[in-house]
């Protein structure tokens, strides 16, 4: 069974009425569009599909010809034994339209006339049934009225599972000449006059050359599409109904989308979602931190010393927690999401949006996502399913990493207080603030441009209208929320998390081996000033540490020498990684964080064998840039695997991004030394 | 008036003038999609709001707000406003 209707009409509120707690969230084969469904308790259990909203079962975008293939059994999947229609009582001819469309097409249907309460005339579903032959039951989904009726209504339909009565819409002569010359041509069992209108207005009706004939030779004649919509709009408006009078909603836009009260609304609730994104998980995963610590240090201590107990707490410990700490993150952004989402808001900031989105060949509604990218590309990639169109979705999560994520800032914190001086030009602005401002600002140049340049070749899309539209605010409801939070927590952990946990093991197993040999006695008998030294011995033989010195060439013309390839490589875990990294490499240690003085002085004082220091402004800069260009985080290609369902475009991202930093970095460091400028 | 002499699109329309609508122009799905959301010869559409950055619109139809980028209301015809019950 399946469950249909337009945007916006508290289909998936149903839905979870309907289901209670027990949804399954999984995707469409081959397609990035979510696919939901539950179980529905009727005489058995029954399996109720979510499909996304549509208006109409022609389809404009990606995740409506996915609704449509599944309402009408098409493209592989099975045919529903009946459909539920989702219809908004408050606009009901454009609701019904689409029901009046599967009816057409002989599909078993229960219309439940939701959101009854918030019509002022309530239409009569007695009216509704005598004109559509099919059950008509009144709903308010979100108080969960109705329910049983709309059970009993099921159960009935299901146990006859026929076809209702063709509706007597009064399409003109064009259509019904037109569309007996194609009912002859359509296969047996498909000739049903549903099918015979689907075709008169698809692009692409398929089947015969015949039939194509036909379909274009009527459309020669008549504005058939007009004449279609026209007549099906003037059947259902024998219905009464009123408009609501939305004059709360009204009255709030008059403020909300008001050109400079509305602005600064919209400016203070995305500084907001911003700021409790950046900030406000940091509690959850310092608390996290410390019960995984407490973990690895209670496994450490317990078990016998050896290269066992490392995989375990290092590789193991350490990779769920890698995982894990993007949860608190991810969990936030999908409860504010929903917020935006089911109050209205949404379509609000898409609408003040889309002039500034659209120069990107975006929807307004991508501004969300590419904010929340400031934060972390992992749960922006995540909030890409917001958006409508399949070729907006590629657009976001492949330029979305190249924002500048939380997990620069130690960095360039790191190589900005280490190599820039504390002080200020002209004695107002502070060189080390203009620095981090720059490298924000390039982050966000490099988006745009990168955006620019897809959108012109790799993601070309046909200009699409903007259809918007603008419903009334409503109260989310508390149930809705968590249960967003609880899928996509669950979705991530499940897909996302497990090849973040395995890629945390390589990247341990790489740092690691091959091993070097322990010194006498054991690595307790050596002083802390040896353990270090050790330390940077054993990475500089491992796996990690020859890849970074195998890696010298490349890096060399771009200013980098192998410890900071060594660096690098252990940054693809996580970029911040790279700080601790660099104080294993330079033997301070592991436990350093980038405001400590020592790595900082360490870093000062390497010299390259011609005694010059490595680290020159110069340097500094081109090594930011890389670190702002390369794809250096392994969650960032695990979660467009996981949002993509293909090992192609995280392949793309990481291979674009990489040539980009390298050639960035390459014409920054050789200029710069051609003209001598910060070396 | 002047007014009456061009065709008059709906990206033309003054704000909170309801006007009757003629024809829609355009490619075909976008097209296909407004006359399905009710945006019918004979309809009557009011452009009540342009957004703060210039575009795009909101109409009402039926009831219904709705909003469209500018440029895609140059393909929306209406009634020579003379001729408009207003």
């Amino acid at each position: 069974m399946a469950l249909a209707g337009n945007p916006n009409t508290g289909k998936t509120t149903l839905f979870n009425q309907l289901t209670g707690h027990r949804a399954r969230v999984g995707n469409y084969p081959g397609v990035t569009v979510e696919r939901r469904s539950g179980n529905l308790d009727l005489d058995g259990p029954v399996e109720l599909l979510d499909t996304p909203g549509t208006y109409s079962l022609l389809a404009r975008s990606e995740d409506e010809q996915v609704a449509i293939a599944a309402l009408l059994g098409m493209d592989g999947h099975p045919r529903p034994d009946a459909i539920i229609v989702v219809v908004d009582a408050t606009q009901l001819v454009r609701n019904l339209y689409l029901a009046l469309q599967l009816i057409e097409f002989g599909s078993p249907c229960v219309i439940a006339l939701n959101m009854i309460d918030e019509a002022p005339i309530p239409p009569d579903p007695a009216a509704i049934t005598a004109l559509l032959g099919v059950p008509c039951v009144p709903t308010t989904a979100r108080e969960g009225v109705g329910m049983d009726a709309l059970r009993g209504a099921l159960s009935a339909t299901l146990a006859h599972r026929s076809a209702p009565p063709r509706p007597g819409v009064p399409y003109p002569e064009t259509v019904t000449s037109a569309l007996d010359g194609i009912l002859a041509e359509l296969p047996d069992g498909s000739a049903d006059p549903g099918m015979g209108l689907w075709c008169l207005m698809s692009e692409a009706p398929g089947g015969s050359e015949r039939l194509k004939q036909l379909v274009a030779s009527a459309r020669a004649h008549t504005d058939i599409d007009q004449d279609i919509i026209a007549a099906r709009y003037a059947f259902l408006e024998t219905l009464d109904s009123a408009p609501p009078e939305a004059t709360l909603t009204e009255r709030v836009d008059r403020v909300l989308l008001h050109p400079i009260a509305g602005f600064a609304v919209f400016a203070g609730v995305m500084l907001t979602l911003f700021q409790v994104l950046f900030t406000g998980a940091d509690p959850a995963i310092g608390l996290l931190e410390d019960v995984l610590g407490w973990l690895q240090g209670a496994a450490t201590a317990s078990l016998p010393a050896g290269v066992l107990t490392e995989l375990l707490t290092e590789g193991m410990i350490g990779g769920v927690g890698n995982a894990l700490v993007f949860l608190p993150q991810i969990l936030l952004l999908f409860f504010l999401l929903g917020l935006l989402e089911d109050s209205g808001y949404m379509a609000r900031v898409a609408y003040l949006m889309d002039r500034v989105m659209r120069a990107l060949g975006l929807h307004g509604r991508a501004f969300v996502p590419m904010l929340s990218g400031l934060a972390c590309a992992v749960p922006a990639i995540m909030a890409t399913r917001t958006l409508e169109r399949r070729r907006d979705r590629l657009m976001v999560m492949a330029v979305v990493p190249l924002m500048t994520c939380s997990a620069r800032l130690p960095v360039y914190t790191l190589i900005i207080a280490s190599l820039f001086p504390p002080s200020s030009l002209f004695g107002i602005v502070p060189v080390q603030g203009l620095m981090m401002m720059a490298m924000y600002l390039f982050g966000l140049l490099t988006t745009l441009a990168v955006a620019g340049v897809l959108g012109k070749t790799a993601l070309r899309g046909q200009r699409v209208g903007l259809i918007l539209e603008l419903p009334p605010y409503r109260m989310p409801t508390a149930m809705a929320l968590l249960r967003t939070m609880w899928e996509r927590g669950k979705i991530f952990l499940t897909e996302a998390g497990t090849v973040i946990a395995v890629c945390t093991v390589i990247m341990w197993a790489l740092l690691r081996f091959p091993a070097l040999p322990e010194p006498p006695g054991g690595v307790v008998s050596l002083s802390p000033a040896e353990v270090t030294a050790w330390q940077a011995d054993r990475l500089e033989h491992s796996a990690a540490g020859r890849l970074g010195r195998g890696m010298e060439p490349v890096l060399a013309p771009l200013g980098f020498d192998w410890k900071m390839g060594v660096g690098i490589v252990g940054a693809f875990a996580a970029r911040e990684v790279f700080v601790s990294t660099m104080g294993i490499v330079y033997g301070v240690g592991e436990d350093v964080t980038e405001e400590t003085p020592a790595l900082r002085d360490r870093m000062r004082a390497e010299t390259r064998t011609d005694g010059t220091p490595v680290y020159t402004p110069l340097v500094g800069v081109s090594l930011m840039v890389f670190f702002s260009l390369a794809c250096q985080c392994m969650s960032t290609l695990a979660i467009i695997k996981r949002e993509t369902r293909s090992w192609k475009w995280p392949a793309f991202v990481f291979v674009y991004m990489s040539v980009l930093a390298w050639l960035a970095s390459f014409a920054i460091y050789q200029i710069g030394s051609l003209l001598g400028i910060g070396t | 008036m002047e007014s009456s002499a061009m065709p008059q699109t709906l990206a033309r329309l003054p704000l909170s003038h309801p006007a009757t609508l003629r024809a829609i122009h355009g490619d075909r799905p976008f097209r296909r999609r407004l006359m399905e959301l009710g945006l019918l010869p004979g309809t009557t559409v009011e452009v009540t709001r342009v957004a703060p950055l210039g575009d795009p619109l909101e109409l009402q139809v039926r009831g219904c707000r709705l909003s469209i980028r500018r440029r895609d209301a140059e393909a929306v015809e209406l009634q020579p406003l003379a001729l408009a019950a207003k």
